[in-house]
């Protein structure tokens, strides 16, 4: 099974289980099922409440949040990252602010899906990797799916256990990635921690004690993954991985119990460089370990996504990046 | 400079031919890997942008949209260059940053996000109005892009300033894979008459019909009369990118039998018709091998997008 999969599975079984889910998106009518695929199957099986929209993003986000206010879930797919920014006032304004001002009694419980991310040659407005501006508004959740054991269970949670706002990040090349499970893999250990949104930390079976910890999300967790293994197997540095499915609110602790061992720290985003969720990151990071630590973020240059392959390579993180960069911080 | 179409018979086929054979050869060449990205092809839709931008005069600004490539090369952007693009190439049209969605050349804006262009189009005529230019701007969009409140704050804006635009909605009847009947209540017409901007309608691939429709909404724009919108009904041949088409073959057949081409192309005499055809057909041989030796774009050419010192 892959993440393309797994998401698609999820909302079959959230709509199966509660007639309270809608889901609302742009081109998600079958046999299409959206851009990326992920509604597939959706609209003939559940044909009342699967609802095709204009191209209207502000407009189906804030119709989501008022349906979410009188008692339905809905589940609104944006159908690229990038598109999110015309959504931005309903979010931020609107979603995130009902709770808090109605002193607890309305609540939101509202998901919206989109892919980010780069890799595909689409360009300065179809690559971007934007949810580092929706981290840190009070009322929204964001998190953000990986291919590590449920995907669709992530999902699952946000529509019909969350009953706030979630904007939910999935990554283009995610997709087509197998999804790999807890208990498969013979080559990493892996841990689980939190509730509803896992946080995952990963280190290579049977290695010396960590000399370095790696954080990522999303896709980059599956690059960060792939180093971890070829530094432990190619230059005998072993790290650990701890990966965040849930990015705001920040809560990280199993990074920070890494650190007290590692003392050294590599954030890895597909974002740009400054002002990124790497930079939230060490801050809790130093406020907790203070002078000790030595920290590096790796993040997209700080520019547009260019479309031409070799210019886009060279401005978004790839493994070699998080290896010499490991290499570096260890010798 | 951009050297425009002069719309005589045959240079209006000859554009719209170049075109065609361009975007054929763009979706028949997309399965051999040598593109970067995605494209949304404009064959079936060619009598707009060359019926419309025959109406151009130097200096006028176009501000196109995601479908681009048919609205450049009838403005007078190079084939080459567009083809590069395409290709990731350094000698690409913005040098492979923007891709085949955001093509900026001249007087010639493209972006691939839906509406978002409308406003600064509005802006743009308004600059342009303000500083006593003769300057005109042409602002497409499709049927789709109907769905974004932005389109109408910028209608009310640009009827309220009256400044120099001519829109050109064309209704290719598809937004991606919904119909307009999914996507759009009311009439398309109301929507810019709801602001008191002039409408010329109609349902035609006849590039002579469309260039003299525009030709009479540009003079009156030029003359200072305000925004004007030409709605074009027309039909896109080709999937709404590369292979995504979702729509009744018998649709498409039906829709093919009015092909903006022929149409044209039989009011040329044949010896001429087939020269020009021979002519575009190696114009699009050598923009294409050109560009595929042309070398790939080189990543010590990035640059900030700022100045980062304060
Ligand atoms: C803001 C935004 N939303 C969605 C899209 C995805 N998208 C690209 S083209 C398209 C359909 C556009 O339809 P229309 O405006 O009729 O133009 P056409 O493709 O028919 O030429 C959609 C939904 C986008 N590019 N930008
Ligand atoms: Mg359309």
């Amino acid at each position: 099974m892959n993440v393309l999969q797994a998401l698609n599975g999820s909302l079959h079984a959230c709509m199966a289980e509660s007639e309270q889910v809608y889901f609302l998106g742009e081109d998600i009518l079958e046999p299409y099922g959206g851009a990326f695929k992920v509604a597939q199957g959706l609209s003939t099986t559940y044909p009342g409440r699967v609802i095709t929209t204009p191209v209207s993003e502000a407009g189906i986000v804030g119709l989501g949040v008022g349906m979410a206010l009188r008692g339905l879930k809905a589940v609104v797919e944006i159908m690229f990252g990038d598109f999110i920014a015309l959504a931005a006032d309903q979010i931020i304004n609107h979603a995130a602010k009902l709770r808090w001002v109605s002193g607890e009694k309305v609540r939101v419980p509202l998901v919206i899906r989109t892919p980010m991310g780069g890799g595909r040659g689409y360009g300065p407005t179809h690559s971007q990797t934007l949810e580092k501006h929706f981290l840190g508004v009070p009322g929204l959740r964001v998190l953000a799916v990986t291919a590590l054991d449920d995907p669709g269970g992530v999902l699952k949670s946000a529509i019909l256990e969350d009953d706030d706002p979630v904007l939910f990040i999935e990554h283009k090349l995610l997709y087509a990635k197998p999804v790999i499970s807890l208990v498969e893999s013979s080559e990493f250990s892996l841990q689980r921690s939190g509730e509803r949104y896992p946080v995952y930390h990963l280190t290579i079976a049977g290695s010396p004690p960590p000399m370095l910890t790696i954080t990522a999300y999303g896709y980059m967790a599956e690059l960060a993954r792939q180093a971890v293994q070829r530094l432990a197997f190619e230059h005998e540095i072993f790290a650990d991985l701890v990966i965040p499915t849930q990015l705001s609110p920040f809560s990280l602790d199993p990074l920070l119990e890494s650190l007290a061992k590692t003392g050294r720290l590599l954030t890895l985003e597909e974002g740009s460089h400054t002002h990124g969720w790497g930079a939230e990151v060490l801050a809790h990071a130093v406020e907790t370990h203070g002078p000790r630590l030595q920290a590096k973020r790796l993040a997209a240059r700080d520019m547009p996504i260019p479309a031409s392959g070799p210019l886009e390579k060279s401005v978004i993180p790839d493994v070699e990046g998080v290896i010499r960069a490991a290499r570096e911080m260890i010798s | 400079m951009t050297v425009r179409p002069s719309p005589d018979d045959v240079e209006l086929y000859r554009q719209m031919l170049r075109i065609r054979r361009f975007e054929e050869k763009v979706l028949s060449s997309f399965s051999s890997g040598i593109f970067y990205g995605t494209t949304h092809t404009y064959i079936g839709q060619e009598a707009d942008a060359v019926g419309v931008l025959a109406c151009r005069e130097e200096g006028d600004i176009v501000v196109s949209n995601h479908r681009c490539h048919g609205h450049f090369l009838a403005y007078g952007g190079s084939m080459h260059a567009l083809a590069a693009e395409l290709m990731g190439r350094a000698t690409g049209v913005t040098g492979g940053r923007g891709g085949s969605q955001h093509v900026q050349w001249e007087d010639f804006y493209a972006n691939g996000i839906l509406g978002g262009t409308i406003p600064l189009a509005v802006g743009m005529a308004l600059a342009e109005k303000v500083q006593h230019s003769r300057r005109i701007v042409f602002a497409f969009m499709g049927d789709g892009t109907l769905g974004e409140g932005v389109v109408y704050e910028s209608l009310n804006m640009a009827s309220l300033w009256s400044v120099p635009i001519l829109f050109v909605l064309e209704n290719n009847r598809y937004a991606q894979t919904t119909p307009v009947q999914l996507h759009l209540a009311g009439e398309i017409a109301d929507r810019f008459e709801a602001f008191s901007i002039p409408v010329a309608e109609a349902d035609t691939v006849d590039v002579i019909e469309i260039h003299a429709l525009a030709n009479k909404s540009a003079a009156s724009v030029r003359a200072g009369e305000g925004p004007r919108a030409l709605v074009l009904h027309t039909y896109r041949y080709g999937p709404h990118s590369k292979g995504d088409d979702t729509r009744d073959p018998e649709e498409i057949l039906r829709y093919k039998k009015r092909d903006p081409l022929p149409l044209q192309g039989d009011r040329l005499d044949p010896d001429l018709r087939q020269r020009v055809e021979k002519e575009v057909e190696a114009e699009v041989a050598e923009a294409f091998q050109r560009a595929q030796d042309d070398p790939l774009a080189d990543p010590a050419s990035l640059t900030s997008p700022l100045d980062i010192a304060p």
